[in-house]
């Protein structure tokens, strides 16, 4: 009797992940669906630009304080650690080398694409989910303007050209941060800390893989955030779980994808 | 160029093997107020869905203007939702748009109108709904009725052909129900219009309306002018249009025996 | 936000956005000193060219003075053949030495030019003749080892030598 109640609970938990697996992989298909849909119409976010300034200014602008602030202290502490390994070994100049390879390669477009996932994407789910709560997309369709053409395209083109933006900001920032307790407070010497990062540092292999980083990163947070907002159940709590998805969602694919991306760009 | 603007013929809608309508069979004759009234659930506002083409019918056919619905590719059906305006339960409104930037949104977008022609084409639907002088606010900062009013002169910023209401009346005070009557007769007939109203609001609707069906069951189970449909001695009509307590319609959830019910409670 | 006052802001995000990538890629990046201008291009052929890699540098007292182009195998002579692409602004005699060397003592391999004498310079497409391999690690160690095993056999032969010496003195 309770092998067989153990049996069937088993099963029932299989049945539950292979639905889930089916839902996800269902997802996958809308939102892939979803992106195509905001290609083919992305005209109107180019001829009446504006529309897309609105949206650059939403997602970019205002993530502009949590993204200097976060590159600051980030490029602070690299130089804190940094410099309490590398002067166990000498070699306390390469700290300008440390900084800004890891800013520049990793961490600004990395935490870029994570703090953009929970500042600007959440706004946006939270944001398509209302207007299809309350209706807004349905009465927009029923007056023969297409949603997708009109909210969808532009906030996705504002997310892809906020996010390199962004992330060459976060980096620029943080090596500031980084030569601020390198330099006057720690005392590296000013001319090491810059010209070792300059030996160091190629535009192509780092900067533009950094850059391209970011782009890819634009695109899939961006893209998951629209998503769940137009797929959220018309209802608060609805709304309120896509909120979340979007940021579990975004975060766990952004850190997929950088180790996929760096894998490439170092084999290369 | 038939009499009638939209005929419902034969139509069958359902979802997931559960059919919502069976058979439905209605006709709108140019000019006219027409209600479509039943129960909560009973299929109502789906059928204006069904109507401007946001679903598609397993069976039978919806023709507006003699085009079938359902049929039309995409310009078709943005070209058809061009003739018909709709008013939305709770309005609608586009909530970052100020109220006259959303009564101007159809004419900005589906014409290309000067903004000079805009301005002044803005200001007067607002007037005919009496709220020319709150063109500046935002939707936040209006009341319900109010807001049921800018969506209104919305609705008919393109002087539509087919205006179509979706629970007009629901949640409002008993002065704005009245504006809204009043305003759904007058602009009928100073536009030449047709008007569809889904409703359960028998006082208001049954002053305005030249004909009513009543939808029950998915199907149309009473249909005739307000003063046949008061008189009628059909036993479903009658509790609906008096609102009486108890009727086809039960009082009690189905439930088991009431003794027995609170007798297990007290020895269980 | 009217439209005015959000495009100003707009425009000031990508106005930073594009000033920090201005700076990542002049102080931070080696774009300004990796570009060379016009070059000229010269060969020199090695038997062994190491781990030297196409983009390596070419420094003549310490400074970069080109970059490696490419490096490809003679089938006939066995020899690698290297393509150095050298700035115009300098000018190499022909008796010029191309030595493989490596930075630091295990980093990356440059080639290093140093002059000769002659005043007649390299053109483009000239030949240097004067090359020096790429130290091969392995090299060195079984040299080293095979060095070693030489001096214990001359010091064991020494050692050797007197005892026989010693020998013949007590027989005389």
């Amino acid at each position: 009797m309770m092998k067989s109640k153990l049996i069937l609970s088993l099963l029932r938990h299989l049945r539950g992940m292979g639905h889930r697996m089916i839902e996800r992989i269902w997802r996958l298909g809308a939102g892939a669906r979803l992106f195509f849909l905001a290609m083919v119409y992305s005209g109107e976010s180019f001829k009446r630009f504006h529309l897309t300034l609105r949206e650059i200014y939403f997602t970019g602008v205002m993530s502009l304080l949590i993204i200097i602030v976060s590159a600051f202290f980030v490029g602070m502490v690299l130089a804190l650690q940094g410099y309490n390994t590398l002067q166990k070994y000498g070699s306390s100049e390469a700290i300008g080398v440390l900084v800004a390879l890891a800013l520049v390669r990793e961490l600004g477009p990395v935490v870029t694409a994570l703090l953009f996932a929970g500042r600007a994407g959440t706004a946006i789910t939270a944001e398509i989910g209302l207007m299809k709560t309350t209706e807004q997309l349905s009465a927009m369709e029923m007056m023969a303007v297409n949603p997708i053409a009109r909210v969808v395209a532009p906030r996705f083109w504002a997310g892809v050209i906020s996010m390199p933006i962004l992330a060459s900001i976060f980096s620029m920032v943080g090596i500031l941060g980084g030569y601020l307790v390198a330099v006057p407070l720690i005392g590296v010497d000013d001319g090491a800390f810059w010209s070792q990062m300059q030996a160091n540092v190629d535009f192509s292999a780092d900067i533009v893989n950094g850059v391209i980083k970011s782009l890819v990163f634009g695109v899939v947070c961006t893209m998951i955030a629209l998503f769940e907002g137009f797929d959220a159940p018309p209802t608060a709590e609805g709304v309120s779980r896509a909120t979340t998805r979007t940021v579990v969602i975004s975060s766990l694919t952004v850190l997929g994808l950088d180790f996929i991306l760096t894998s490439f760009m170092l084999v290369v | 160029m038939t009499s009638n603007i939209v005929e419902i013929d034969n139509l069958s809608f359902g979802y997931k093997g559960r059919l919502l309508h069976k058979g439905i069979n209605m006709v709108f004759p140019r000019g006219k107020v027409v209600a479509i009234m039943g129960g909560s659930g009973s299929g109502k506002t789906t059928l204006l869905r069904l109507i401007g083409g946001q679903i598609t019918p397993s069976q039978g056919e919806v023709r507006v203007d003699g085009a079938v619905v359902h049929q039309q590719d995409r310009d078709g059906i943005y070209s058809l939702r061009r003739k018909m305006g709709m008013l939305f339960q709770h309005g609608a409104l586009f909530t970052d748009l100020s109220v006259y930037d959303n009564v101007a949104f159809p004419m900005r977008e589906l014409t290309d109108l000067p903004e000079a022609m805009i301005r002044d084409l803005v200001l007067m639907k607002l007037n005919a709904v009496g709220l020319r002088g709150a063109h500046q606010f935002m939707p936040a900062e209006l009341s319900g009725g109010m807001a049921r009013r800018v969506a209104l002169a919305r609705a008919i910023a393109l002087d539509p052909a087919i205006i179509m209401y979706d629970e007009p009346f629901a949640g409002l005070d008993p002065i704005s129900m009245g504006v809204i009557c009043a305003l759904i007769r007058s602009l009928n007939d100073a536009l030449g219009a047709t008007s569809i109203i889904v409703s359960h609001d028998v006082k208001e609707t049954f002053l305005i309306a030249d004909y009513v069906y009543f939808v029950a069951n998915g199907e149309v189970a009473a249909e005739g002018t307000p003063d046949d449909l008061m008189r009628s001695k059909l036993p479903f009509v009658h509790q609906f249009v008096h609102g009486d307590k108890d009727g086809p319609v039960p009082f009690h959830y189905s439930a088991g025996d009431y003794r027995s019910e609170l007798l297990q409670a007290r020895t269980g | 936000m009217d439209r005015t006052t959000l495009d100003l802001w707009v425009g000031i995000f990508v106005a930073i956005g594009v000033a920090a990538l201005f700076g990542l890629a002049m102080k931070v990046g080696n774009l300004t000193s990796s570009k060379l201008g016009p070059t000229y291009t010269v060969t020199a052929a090695f038997d062994n060219v190491g781990s030297l890699k196409p983009h390596a540098p070419i420094k003549s007292a310490g400074v970069v003075v080109g970059r490696v182009d490419g490096i490809v195998f003679n089938s006939e002579s066995y020899e690698a053949i290297v393509t150095l692409n050298i700035d115009q602004r300098y000018a190499f005699p022909i008796d010029t030495f191309a030595n493989i060397y490596t930075a630091g003592l295990l980093g990356e391999q440059y080639i290093g030019l140093e002059a000769g004498g002659d005043e007649v310079v390299l053109k483009n497409g000239d030949k240097i003749d004067k090359t020096q391999d790429a130290i091969v690690l392995e090299k060195m160690i079984s040299q080293f080892l095979f060095n070693k095993a030489a001096e214990n056999e001359t010091k064991a032969d020494a050692k050797a030598a007197p005892a026989v010496g010693a020998e013949l003195d007590i027989l005389k």
